[in-house]
């Protein structure tokens, strides 16, 4: 059986890349599969951890894990595709009306 | 019933305060007079109940009344609470009797002014808080009646608003007031703390009896000296700046800026003798401590001499009297210093009769004179205003101790007393009493040479009206009283209207009888005044009486000093009195003599001048002051550090703000990237602990 | 030798899975073209599947292949290629030293995660294997119905927020947000000058 402490580190590892894509990268858009990617590195963990103490409930969480991670992309990929819009340029940079 | 003696002219105030301008003169009039009227009438139907009221323990009358309890805090307590016993009993009759004829007077005086309402409310307010201040049985109740007079002068000092010379004697006069009561509170404030009281009554507090400091301060256990001096020399202070006694004399002349009338009742009958009031209420304090009373003897010699001068080289008819008030105030406070309080009493009210009688002369002779009020412009007007002249002729004698009028009595009462007194040291060889007697006499001297002076220039002589004499100083001497009867100089001058000629009338004749009633033994009479007022004042003790033990308490006292009075010459005293009338005939010659002929004989430009002494205050008090406030106080404290630092606090988080502005960039991937180091710092200090 | 009798079968294909996860990802974050990034990101979907196969969670597996890579990176392909996006220039970066803050951030954190591992100990898989579809169905529809019928809800709002977000607003839309907007700015119209002077800087 592979240790869960391999589990779990892949996961971190996962996770990791992911938080630095959101720092690295500048298309909106692969930021969001950046931060999909954090969250799939969030089900494995569960998943791992469902497997080795005998709960489904690991598995359920993941289930909806799943589904709003789904309508957390279609929400997104709208509000990115209306910025697109505007703004002509998907540059995370170029939305900073929030400046002081 | 004494309640209703204060309240009647308060109720006065208040309606012809709120409601007189609606009113009309006659009923404001009416209203005002009525009300002291009534005062009046209570005053003396109380006097009458006083002298028939059985005598107490210590031999004393006297009638209390209490109103309602003010302050009652732990040991300290004050009420309103009235005590007429004789020192107040004298004072409330003069006040509201002499207080009755200036208003009436004053109602002919101020006839045809615009604030005429406003005018007879002061006028009654201020009667109401003398007669508090007189009547109070404690010293705060009479802070009260202090305080209220200083503001009521205030207030009709600064009557005419329109000149800027009235507002500005209002001013100095209240401020000069305000440094003396300060020394009064602190005396009070010390008073408290030594005796436990401040009542001049044995009272109730807590359930004890509690005997006035006045009485604990007689008993035969206390020590001289020390703290009654400071209680005593600060009395004094707040007596010096309510009777305008050196140094803070100065607001007296410049109030003449006032109305007449109200230069009348304030500041020669009434107001200026609180100080006077004050000193021999609290006698017991101040005979306890022989450097108090040398140093009230020789402050009143010398002021008396001071102002004489002064009077000698006026101009202003007001400021002859003025001056002269504020000598005369000098010849109270040397008898109150050298122990001779009823001596002192006696001169306040024959000073009440016949200064009144002069100021109101006064005020009829500028009223007539078209508001002239430089003697220089007058001049013969004996035949202009007979009834005027006559009641003047009157006070005049009396101001100069002619014989048998009152101010002769009173005047060579405190003449022989200072001459008599033990109670105070030898300077240098020479007994102190006799050399103020030395000044005191040169004082009567000059001021019968003054007041013939002001009598010449004004009643006799050439009739100088209608050209105008100089007016070589700075401000403006005529036209104060101005009040509708416009301009000034013109025309001849008239003789006034009945309501102003009949108190003229009456307080000549109290200036006459009035001394009769302190007629001294050794000119055949009983000296009623001073035996009625002898229980309530304290006997001093001849100098270097052994300290350590003090006297025995007053009317034991009062035995050995009866008898001692009275083995003192019968003759000495005689002789010292034909002296004082030799003195006043020949002031009074002299001043026919040298004036009769030239009214205008210029005198030394120094006396002219004051002494220059408001310049002086100015230079050494006032402008350090004012510097001193302006560079330091607001440049510095106000503008640069507390503004500095109001300003600063704000400006310190404006920065801040500044500073912390460029966390907000605005970029998402800056958020992300904070949030990210504070995790990692969160992780690695839990997993820290947690792998320790 | 003896080390090698300890690797099994299921080691081998964690590895296998694993490295290929690590590598998409990496893939993921570093590329320019977009698309390449989407597929990166299907490899490392595709991966985890197989790591939730040698957990013997098949029904989640299942799922992550349906739901995540055949919708969801779909969804991601087809945004896309709809807006046509070019790679981006490196020179326009307006905040360069994100890209050298993540690289010792990135350390950082995997150290620290690291260092707690090592505390975690290797329990011994439980006897009970959850993962088949009647298990995980029992336990959705007996203690977790609430969350399961909230989900649906949450998907509903999802359709119906896309759908508001994403359209292009007709003429009257467009003309009726513009007189709102000015009815509403009318008192402070200080502060709409500014924000309009922002908006085109």
């Amino acid at each position: 059986m592979v240790p869960l402490s391999w589990y779990l580190a892949l996961s971190a590892v996962l996770f990791t890349i992911g938080v630095a894509g959101v720092l690295i990268q500048r298309n909106a858009i692969v930021l969001f599969m950046c931060i999909e990617l954090m969250l799939n590195s969030v089900n494995l963990t569960l998943v791992a951890f469902s497997r080795f103490l005998g709960d489904v409930t690991g598995q359920l969480f993941v289930f909806i894990v799943m589904v709003v991670a789904a309508a957390e992309a279609a929400v997104g990929l709208a509000i990115i595709i209306a910025l697109f819009r505007t703004r002509e340029t998907l540059n995370v940079d170029e939305a900073d009306l929030l400046k002081l | 019933m004494l309640k209703w003696i204060t309240l009647a002219p308060l109720i006065g105030a208040i309606i012809n305060g709120l409601f007189g301008k609606r009113l009309g003169e006659k009923a404001v009039g009416a209203i005002a007079c009525g009300s002291v009227a009534v005062s009046a009438v209570l005053a003396f139907l109380s006097f009458n109940q006083l002298i028939h009221a059985p005598k107490d323990a210590n031999d004393v009358r006297r009638i209390t009344e209490h109103f309602f309890t003010w302050i009652s805090v732990g040991n300290f307590q004050a009420d309103f609470a009235y005590l007429l016993d004789p020192l107040s009993g004298i004072y409330i009759l003069f006040i509201t009797g002499v207080g009755l004829l200036i208003h009436i007077y004053a109602v002919g005086y101020m006839h045809g002014d615009p604030g005429f309402y406003r005018f007879f409310a002061y006028l009654n307010l201020f009667m109401f808080m003398m007669l508090t201040l007189v009547l109070g049985d404690n010293l705060l109740l009479l802070f009260v009646g202090w305080e209220g007079v200083g503001l009521c002068s205030y207030l009709l000092i600064g009557f005419f608003t329109k000149w800027d010379v009235a507002g500005d004697a209002s001013k100095k006069a209240f401020i000069v007031n305000r440094i003396g009561d300060f020394g009064f509170m602190i005396a009070t404030f010390l008073v408290f703390t030594t005796f436990g009281t401040i009542s001049f009554v044995t009272k109730n507090i807590g359930g004890q009896e509690v005997a006035s400091f006045l009485t604990q301060v007689s008993a035969p256990t206390i020590a001289v000296g020390g703290v009654l001096t400071a209680i005593a020399l600060l009395l004094f202070v707040g007596a010096t700046g309510k009777s305008a006694q050196i140094p803070l004399f100065v607001w007296l002349p410049d109030a003449m800026a006032g109305p007449t009338p109200v230069s009348a009742l304030i500041h020669a009958a009434t107001m200026v003798t609180a100080g006077v009031y004050l000193t021999a209420r609290c006698s017991a304090v101040v005979v306890k401590s022989p450097t108090a009373m040398v140093v009230i003897a020789c402050i009143g010699a010398a002021t008396a001499i001071f102002a004489a001068t002064i009077g000698l080289a006026q101009n202003d008819i007001k400021k002859v009297l003025a001056y002269s008030t504020v000598s005369q105030l000098g010849y109270m406070f040397l008898a109150c210093g050298v122990g001779a309080f009823a001596a002192g009493i006696f001169h306040v009210m024959t000073h009440a009769f016949f200064k009144a009688l002069l100021f109101l002369g006064a005020g009829s002779v500028i009223h007539g004179a078209h508001d002239e009020q430089d003697m220089r412009n007058m001049g013969g007007f004996r035949k202009y205003m007979p009834f005027t002249f006559g009641t003047m002729f009157v006070g005049w004698l009396a101001i100069s101790g002619f014989p048998l009028l009152s101010g002769f009595f009173s005047k060579d009462e405190i003449l022989w007393k200072t001459w008599s007194t033990e109670a105070l040291p030898t300077v240098a060889g020479f007994p102190l009493s006799k050399i103020l007697w030395g000044i005191a006499a040169l004082t009567a001297l000059l001021t019968a040479i003054y007041m013939t002076r002001m009598m010449v220039m004004t009643f006799w002589g050439e009739e100088r009206f209608g050209k105008s004499h100089g007016d070589d100083h700075g401000h403006a001497s005529h036209g104060h009283d101005d009040h509708g009867h416009g301009g000034h100089g013109h025309g001849k001058p008239h003789e006034s209207g009945w309501l102003m000629v009949a108190p003229l009338v009456i307080l000549a004749v109290l200036s006459a009888v009035g001394g009769f009633v302190g007629v001294p033994a050794a000119m055949g009479g009983s000296n009623h005044f001073e035996h009625f007022l002898e229980p309530v004042i304290a006997h001093a003790q001849p100098h270097g009486a052994a300290a350590g033990h003090g006297a025995a308490t007053a009317e034991q006292a009062a035995v050995p000093a009866v008898k001692a009075e009275e083995h003192h010459d019968t003759s000495t005293e005689l002789a010292l009195a034909g002296f004082s009338i030799l003195l006043g005939l020949i002031g009074i010659a002299v001043g026919f003599a040298v004036f009769g002929k030239n009214p205008l004989k210029k005198m030394p430009k120094i006396l002219e001048d004051k002494y220059k002494v408001d310049e002086l205050y100015d230079e050494v008090v006032v402008t350090p002051i004012e510097t001193l406030s302006r560079e330091g106080l607001w440049k510095v404290i106000d503008v640069k550090i507390i503004d500095g630092a109001v300003n600063g606090t704000a400006r310190l988080f404006g920065s801040l703000s500044g500073i912390l502005r460029y966390t907000q960039t605005g970029f998402a991937r800056n958020y992300a990237a904070v949030i990210l180091v504070g995790a990692i710092v969160v992780i690695g200090y839990f997993g820290y602990i947690a792998l320790r | 030798m003896e080390q090698f009798a300890q690797i099994q079968v299921s080691h081998l294909f964690f590895l296998a899975f694993a490295s290929l996860a690590v590598v998409a990802a990496f893939n993921v974050i570093l590329q320019r073209n977009p698309i390449y990034s989407a597929i990166g990101l299907i490899v490392v979907m595709c991966c985890l599947a197989g790591l939730f196969l040698t957990l013997a969670a098949e029904f989640i597996a299942a799922i992550q292949i349906i739901v995540y890579a055949g919708a969801i990176m779909v969804l991601f392909v087809f945004v896309i290629m709809l807006l046509n996006v070019r790679e981006e220039d490196a020179k326009t970066d307006r905040q360069k030293y994100l890209k050298f803050l993540a690289v010792p951030l990135f350390l950082a954190l995997i150290a620290e995660v690291m260092a707690v591992l090592k505390t975690v100990g290797n329990p011994a898989a439980s006897e009970t294997v959850p993962g088949t579809v009647e298990s995980v169905a029992e336990g959705m529809f007996t203690n977790y119905v609430l969350p399961f019928e909230a989900t649906s809800v949450l998907i509903l709002m999802a359709i119906v927020g896309s759908m508001m977000l994403a359209r292009r607003e007709s003429k009257e839309e467009t003309n009726e947000i513009e007189a709102a907007l000015t009815a509403a700015n009318q008192p402070t119209e200080i502060v709409e000058e500014s924000s309009e002077e922002e908006v085109h800087a």
